[in-house]
């Protein structure tokens, strides 16, 4: 119903266009003059208009109203079973919600029939309001467009200016999300830190981590919460994926840069954005399918024991992910050191690998270097591989051969776990804002990098 | 420089130093430089002139074998350096490269210092035992680049902080620091003011005392200035080559003629 | 060096004439000689790392293409179903289809009848196969009371015998006549005229030696418990810690001599010479054929033995040469398909009534908690519905977004502040993206779990900077003088920008697009947190529907405990991949078909 709303919009909006063109038309042609603008801006200026007010109305209508009808709902529940928590209250809300949808519910009494009815009813107001507000913006809009149509009305400035508008609301949507995951984050990390009064020095030293054990609703054990186990495991698989692709990585590049014939080229790049383009999750089942199982087999034939599920697999795969992305960003920076310096080099009776460690890899240092900092950022937020290989349980160890936990591997373990959501989302929030943290400072240090570089060679 | 010093200038002709006979150049499909055979004398500023795409500079980067390092073209014909087939099997084309020194249009110091781009080609050659022998001929270098007056209290700073007619001269020194036989300019002073050009066009004619020096210009005023033989190019041919002022007064091909006066470039 | 500054070059030092290497020239060569090497090699490891990845998957894969069906022979009886043709067709859908196959399967190989017996029996038949069965009958009413051909869908185990992967049936051959005779507790003598066991005795006694290799390297293990105690008792600070370390160590004493004993004892048999040896389910199982049934030894001599029927064979026999010996060298202990389902499955398949056909069902249908029920259709489905929010999303806002930042942002703070927010939230891990979809979209705004709604717009904000850089980059390549013609002749920037701009920035566009979906496609732990890893069996029909997506779906079964959700993983990455290289390729013949140099 809402979405035939949404499409109806646009419908009126192309016959608003139609309608004011028409009438422009008809006033030059009555006037016997130009318009200032031509009769498609004034169609175009009536058509944003109706859009504006048709989409505006339906979307502030739906999401108000849908809000409204929570809160309303949500209290009479709450003063109906004031004994229960937020879970079953929500659940009583659901229940009552589907069966008005007609759905067959778990389990129905009178409470759940009355909700449902006063659901029905809220529900039933707000669609024919919606439908109303929609329609009569939309009219509305176009009426007073229609009448604003005039020899002197400047339509394409006006209509170019609204979409202007529209373009910079465009632009700041990515704004809005940045702030809504600082936000979303910081109340959640806010109310963890509260729990555990403010004892930071715990969180960020403390060598246990279990914030879920033995705690009741929204409260933590502040001697549980030290996230340092999973920043060792982190930081080890972060390590051993480092020290595969970086080599790997950098050596590729350099080979493809300055060593390949334009044939190789033409095989190796497809190849490296193949592996670039393969989904972490088939990178998580190739390491605990093949590598892990390999790992252990090879280490019980020499007598050593290699966990099933060891930090070593779930970082020699990473590393294997990260390759491309090291080859790529480093292939960039090496091609784009002026082909002068390395003829400089070359004209001295320099080998090419004297030109390439003397003088090409000194000058784009600091676009390699920001392309290993981009790396480590993106192996320490990586969660599908070490999700499907590494280990659930914080363990603080040296080994590689051992299983590790990481901080995203938590993450995912408390939202998706058995965990009431209101508990589990203080650990799993915080943990997250502190990723969000590092990888953006690892980010801003490696594009202040990056801009040095091309500063220098732009 | 006046015409006086071209014509008093008697040249031998046995001190030939690089002599090319058929050279043929190819990019892909296209034909680049075509039947080219010319000889260069030691001790002398050769100039190879002609519009623009005429080929000088490509048959330049054919001298000292930095056509190589572009995956497309192929070369032809014989090259001879001191009678040595410079384009053998066994010729190594970083041994040649250091004897074949060039000088590029735009000015490409390293992004290093002053010093250590002067002492680069030493050290990758192992010209220097010790760390004052290494001084040492940066300092000449320096000095044969007529550079080390400004040079000398900021050997330490970044070669790419000088200005446009010093660094010129610092890729000069750092080309010259190797001990060359042979130097290539491709339109070293394109890229430069005046009086950054004039400086670097004394410079030239000093270094004809100790090399043999090539160098590619547009500009006609600067062949006469600094050269004794000039070679005129056009489409991918060499038409004329001889002495300086002879090309300049009297050519003999109809188009050298028509360059000259400016109908054609 | 002093003739460094004379006129004459010719008296230096000379790095050598062309043609001749000098040694450090060599070495020179040597060291870039290296780095190439170091440089291919990089690429060889990545080559490597690639081909083994798909290889891996696609040999995997390759067990789910295939699947198992019975051709049965299935009564409909009437009075065992209580329903008749008249009767509603729900209520004919809901009467007891399973248990009627269950009877039909116990009526062919009636020897079943321990508990555990009858369970292994039923086990052959998928529990889905009721459910086709009901909804064949239900849609044709009359064939109530009739016997039909019904081919019933086997159970993942019985179809991963068929692969093979519990080893293969092997036949040996005999020279001998075979005598078997039924002894008074009901076991089979039997014997051969020729030394036919041999050869078998050797293998269960090989065995043996092997099982107490094994139990010795579990004794290594639980030597490793007991130094690690005795370390951590020594180390107790309490007397308390102390005690209880001390206690866990001598279990694991325990544990491990008796390991050792038993591996004693094994290799003590193993080494005794000849003499009927025992063949206990830890060990190679051993079938006879003869009879018209079939059997297995429990225990071996090299003419004679011990054996058990497996199903109905006519006794006695007496030096009959049509009789045939197998081996399957996997211990019955160590595969969930037993001896008894490998003689019934033997039986069918000698019946030709076993069938292995193309999985068409893996393409059609939803998730299952049964292997050989579960399909990828529901999460290719859900995967759609989720990419069309994405896209429907993202490419608009994306692109227009881009637009005002090319091409009419002025310069400002502001605008800074933009692109440096897109660059780092192009580097945002996407699980924080995930974080982001539960706190605001369905917390705070109480959108629906598991949906495609939420999913696509996740993915949508999470494509976004990737895009706009994308397009920008495009709108950038465009040269200014396009704009300018436009301007030129009067044209506003609006209608420069879109008449003449943006369709020659189309195909780059376009090109980002496709690339950033391709990465949403295969985007996984957002997902995660907003609960699309529920287990959905319903295809979704729409963007509010619960559903899950491939790479959960990959996600989902590679957890799966059943051997024979790993094909399946692996098939569905299969599908995956292929509908990521589809969109690769096309992003590539974009960019190849409309590349234009200014």
């Amino acid at each position: 119903m809402l979405f035939a709303l949404f499409l109806l919009v646009p419908v009126a909006a192309a016959a608003a266009y139609v309608t004011a063109r028409q009438r422009a038309t008809a006033l030059s042609t009555a006037a016997g003059q130009r318009l200032h603008s031509r009769p498609q801006h004034h169609g175009l200026h009536s058509a944003l208009w109706v859009l504006i007010a048709g989409w505006g109305a339906l979307i502030v209508l739906t999401v108000v109203g849908e809000a409204l009808i929570q809160r309303v709902l949500m209290a009479r529940i709450s003063d109906a079973l004031p004994d229960e928590g937020p879970l079953q209250w929500n659940l009583v809300l659901s229940d009552a919600r589907s069966f008005a949808q007609g759905a067959v519910s778990s389990e129905m009494d009178p409470l759940r029939e009355r909700i449902a009815g006063a659901f029905s009813w809220m529900n039933g107001t707000r669609l024919w309001l919606t439908v109303l507000a929609t329609l009569g913006g939309a009219a509305a809009a176009a009426w007073w467009t229609y009448k604003g149509i005039t020899v002197e009305a400047r339509a394409r400035v006006q209509s170019e200016t609204i979409i202007r508008r529209g373009l910079a609301v465009m632009a700041t949507v990515a704004v809005l999300t940045t702030i809504g995951i600082v936000f979303s984050l910081i109340f959640e990390t806010v109310r963890f830190f509260n729990a555990i009064d403010w004892q930071l020095h715990k969180f960020l030293f403390g060598t246990t981590w279990s914030p879920l054990s033995g705690v009741f609703e929204g409260e933590m054990d502040a001697d549980k919460v030290g996230i340092v186990p999973l920043f060792a495991g982190t930081l080890m698989i972060t390590l051993i994926a480092m020290l595969v692709a970086v080599p790997v990585g950098l050596f590729a590049a350099i080979y493809l840069s300055d060593f390949a014939n334009h044939r190789v080229r033409a095989v190796v790049k497809p190849v490296m954005e193949l592996l670039a383009g393969i989904p972490t999750v088939v990178y998580g089942f190739f390491a605990a399918i093949t590598v892990a199982p390999l790992l252990r087999d090879t280490g019980e034939a020499i007598g050593i024991r290699v966990a099933s599920e060891s930090a070593l697999a779930a970082g020699l795969v990473m590393g294997i992910m990260i390759i491309p992305f090291i080859s790529s960003l480093s292939d960039d920076v090496i091609t784009s050191v002026p082909q002068s310096l390395r003829d400089g080099s070359l004209s001295l009776g320099a080998t090419k690998a004297e030109t390439i460690r003397k003088v090409v890899l000194p000058a784009a240092l600091p676009g390699i270097v920001s392309a290993i900092v981009l790396g480590v950022s993106k192996a320490i937020g990586e969660t599908m591989i070490v999700v499907m290989a590494a280990g659930q349980g914080p363990n603080l160890t040296g080994n590689p051969l051992e299983a590790m936990t990481t901080v995203t591997v938590q993450i995912v373990a408390l939202i998706t776990g058995d965990t009431e959501a209101e508990t589990a989302a203080g650990p799993a929030f915080t943990l997250g804002f502190t990723l969000f943290v590092m990888t953006l400072l690892m980010n801003m240090l490696a594009q202040r990098l990056v801009a040095r570089f091309r500063e220098a060679y732009d | 420089m006046n015409d006086m010093r071209l014509i008093e200038r008697a040249v031998d002709m046995d001190d030939i130093k690089i002599s090319a006979r058929d050279v043929q150049v190819y990019y892909g499909d296209n034909h680049a430089i075509k039947d080219v055979g010319v000889d260069i004398e030691d001790k002398t500023v050769t100039a190879f002139i002609g519009p623009s795409g005429c080929g000088k500079s490509t048959f330049l980067r054919c001298l000292n074998r930095m056509n190589d390092t572009i995956d497309v073209c192929r070369v032809e014909g014989d090259i001879h350096l001191d009678g040595e087939d410079i384009n053998a099997r066994q010729v190594d084309p970083v041994q040649l490269r250091a004897k074949v020194g060039m000088v590029f249009q735009k000015p490409n110091p390293f992004p290093k210092s002053i010093y250590e781009n002067v002492a680069y080609g030493p050290k990758i050659h192992g010209m220097a035992a010790t760390k004052a022998e290494l001084d040492e001929i940066v300092e000449t270098a320096l000095r044969r680049a007529a550079l080390w007056d400004e040079a000398k209290d900021r050997l330490d700073t970044a070669g790419t902080g000088l200005s446009g007619g010093q660094q010129q001269r610092l890729c000069i020194a750092r080309a010259v620091a190797t001990q060359p036989e042979v130097l290539l300019m491709d339109e070293p002073c394109s890229a430069l003011d005046p009086i950054a050009t004039s400086q670097v066009e004394e410079l030239i004619d000093e270094l004809r005392a100790n090399y043999c020096v090539v160098i590619v210009t547009h500009s006609m005023q600067q062949a006469a200035r600094v050269s004794q033989k000039t070679a005129f190019f056009h489409l991918g041919n060499l038409v004329e080559y001889g002495e300086t002022g002879k090309i300049f007064t009297n050519p003999e091909d109809e188009r050298t003629e028509s360059y000259i006066t400016g109908r054609i470039g | 060096m002093a003739d460094l500054a004379s006129d004459s070059p010719a008296a230096a030092p000379r790095p050598g004439s062309l043609a001749a290497g000098s040694a450090r020239l060599r070495k020179r060569r040597r060291a870039e000689l290296r780095l190439k090497i170091y440089g291919l090699s990089a690429i060889g490891i990545a080559a490597a790392a690639l081909i083994a990845l798909l290889s891996t998957v696609v040999f995997q894969a390759g067990g789910a293409l295939f699947t198992t069906y019975f051709d049965k022979e299935i009564r409909l009886d009437t009075d065992f179903l209580e329903v008749t043709p008249s009767s509603d067709p729900e209520t004919i859908r809901r009467a007891d289809f399973d248990a009627l196959i269950d009877r039909s399967l116990e009526q062919r190989f009636p020897l079943a009848t321990g508990r555990q017996e009858l369970r292994e029996l039923h086990d052959l038949v998928s529990g889905g196969a009721s459910f086709e069965l009901a909804d064949h009958v239900a849609a044709t009413p009359d064939l109530l009371g009739q016997s039909i051909n019904f081919d019933l869908i086997g159970s993942d185990t019985l179809d991963l015998y068929k692969q093979g992967a519990y080893g293969q049936l092997d036949q040996q051959p005999v020279n001998g006549l075979l005598s078997v005779s039924q002894l008074e507790d009901g076991s089979l003598a039997v014997s051969s005229s020729a030394n036919d066991f041999a050869d078998a005795l050797r293998q269960v006694k090989a065995q043996l030696y092997d099982d107490a290799e094994r139990l010795r390297a579990q004794a290594d293990r639980q030597q490793n418990a007991v130094n690690v105690y005795g370390e951590r008792a020594d180390a107790a600070e309490t007397a308390e810690e102390r005690e209880e370390n001390l206690a866990d160590q001598a279990d694991a004493i325990e544990k491990r001599d008796a390991l050792l004993a038993e591996a004693e004892a094994l290799v003590a048999r193993a080494e005794g010479a000849g003499g009927a040896e025992e063949v206990d389910e830890e060990n190679v199982s051993l079938f006879l054929k003869a009879g018209g049934g079939w059997m297995h030894l429990t225990e071996v001599n090299r003419q004679s033995g011990t054996g058990e029927m497996l199903t109905q064979v006519d006794l006695p026999i007496e030096d009959s040469e049509n009789w045939s010996f197998h081996i399957m060298p996997s211990p019955e202990a160590d595969r969930p398909f037993s001896d008894n389902q490998i003689a019934w499955t033997e039986t069918l398949k000698e019946a030709g009534l076993i069938e292995r056909v193309f999985n068409t069902r893996f393409f059609t249908a939803a998730d299952s908690r049964a292997p050989e029920l579960a399909g990828i259709w529901g999460a290719v489905v859900g995967s759609f519905w989720t990419m069309i929010v994405t896209f429907s999303l993202t490419f608009p806002v994306g692109v227009l977004g881009a637009i005002y930042l090319q091409e009419f942002a002025p310069k400002n703070r502001f605008t800074d502040f933009i692109e440096v927010n897109i660059n780092n939230l192009a580097a945002v891990p996407s699980i924080v993206f995930g974080l982001l979809g539960l706190a605001v979209f369905l917390s705070f705004f109480g959108m629906p779990r598991s949906a495609p709604l939420v999913g696509g717009i996740v993915l949508a904000l999470m494509t976004l900077p990737t895009i706009i850089i994308a397009a920008r980059a495009a709108l950038r390549a465009v040269p200014p003088s396009i704009r300018e013609a436009a301007l030129g002749v009067g044209a506003s920037k609006v209608q420069a920008v879109f008449h003449h701009v943006l369709p020659l920035a189309m195909p780059g566009i376009l090109t980002g697009t496709i690339i950033g979906m391709a990465a949403a496609l295969g985007e996984t732990a957002p997902l995660l947190l907003i609960g699309m890893v529920a287990f959905i069996v319903d295809v979704p029909s729409g963007i509010t529907d619960s559903a899950t997506v491939l790479p959960v779906q990959v996600f989902r079964w590679s957890d799966f405990p059943e051997r024979a959700f790993e094909a399946k993983t692996a098939a569905a990455i299969c599908v995956l991949l292929t509908f990521l290289v589809v969109m690769n390729a096309l992003a590539i013949f974009l960019r190849k078909r409309f590349e234009r140099r200014w």
